[in-house]
């Protein structure tokens, strides 16, 4: 009842709402984005444009350098593209759209690149024998015990945000649904619930799983 | 004993419908512990804040993490009754 549309089948894969509202926002991004670095001056006063950019950047920065250390700087650019898509996806509320990330795939997926990114960054920090040495640490009896926790990491940081958006689109529906008779009542009270659900949950949501990612990315090449 | 005898004069789709519907409610006694967690991991940060005001944007943004954190065992619990009313297996 409430999952998202298909739409057709192409080849065997379903074209789904989820996937036409990604293509949506992305051309968004893509053109809000463009616009944001044209015309770049080194010197003299930046105009508006260039200042908000540097701003986003300078913050993502001082992020990535505050949570990973200043010697892994590198991160900085994969953990601002994951915010912006996070942030614009959950957003889309806001635009009349369902939102991408209240389907489990999506976030199943951003949660699987986190899972090789963990292992491959800390297999390529540490090499391999210390990499495996960290599954017996305290005691080796313990072995399951920690491999399930390698699992038990992206399995709860893809449903959080699920869980978080599919309530939000619940509530949303049933809200609609009963005052859709009501033309007045209609127009005011979802409002402070779009602020809420749409706004609030959505950026808390995506600077969660950024900051999630990142503590643990750290962790595991510090070891 | 009187349940079973009760119930057993209905159809087994019917009770199958009803415990779902009953098990659905339940799962979401799970917000309980969510609510004590997050307001446990506010009252820590309203009393930091009260000892160094100056550390107020870190203390907040570890706040926010915190309460996120401890909100995953109420998603779990949403989870397990969205699956009970629209996608049950059981019925299928």
């Amino acid at each position: 009842m409430n999952g998202p549309e298909i739409y057709s089948t192409i080849f065997g894969f379903q074209l789904t709402e989820t996937v036409v509202n990604t293509w949506i926002i992305m051309a968004i991004a893509f053109v809000i984005f463009y616009a944001l670095t044209r015309n770049l001056k080194a010197e003299g006063r930046p105009g508006l444009a260039q200042s908000m950019g540097e701003m986003v950047v300078t913050t993502m920065d001082n992020l990535v350098g505050s949570s990973m250390g200043k010697d892994k700087m590198q991160f900085g650019a994969y953990m601002l593209s994951l915010m912006m898509f996070l942030i614009f996806c959950n957003i889309s509320g806001f635009i009349g759209l369902r939102a991408p990330t209240a389907d489990l795939n999506v976030t199943s997926t951003l949660a699987i690149m986190t899972f090789c990114m963990i292992h491959y960054s800390s297999i390529k920090a540490n090499g391999i024998k210390r990499y495996a040495k960290e599954y017996i640490e305290p005691l080796p009896f313990l072995l399951p015990m920690n491999i399930l926790e390698q699992f038990t990491l992206p399995l709860s940081m893809g449903f959080r945000v699920f869980g978080n958006l599919t309530g939000g689109v619940i509530i949303m529906g049933l809200v609609y649904g009963a005052l859709s008779e009501a033309m007045y009542l209609g127009l005011i009270i979802p409002i402070p619930l779009h602020f809420y659900f749409d706004g609030f949950v959505a950026a808390l949501q995506a600077f969660v799983f950024t900051m999630l990612t990142m503590v643990f990315i750290s962790k595991g090449m510090d070891q | 004993m009187f349940l079973l005898t009760f119930l057993s004069q209905f159809d087994g789709l019917t009770v199958i419908k009803a415990a779902s519907s009953i098990g659905a409610g339940l799962a979401m006694i799970s917000g309980i512990g969510c609510g004590i967690g997050q307001g446990f991991a506010g009252g820590k940060a309203a009393d930091a804040v009260g000892l160094r005001p100056e550390c107020l944007g870190l203390i907040i943004k570890t706040m926010l993490i915190g309460a996120a954190t401890a909100q995953t065992c109420n998603i779990f619990g949403l989870i397990v009754a969205l699956l009970l009313l629209f996608a049950n297996p059981l019925l299928g």
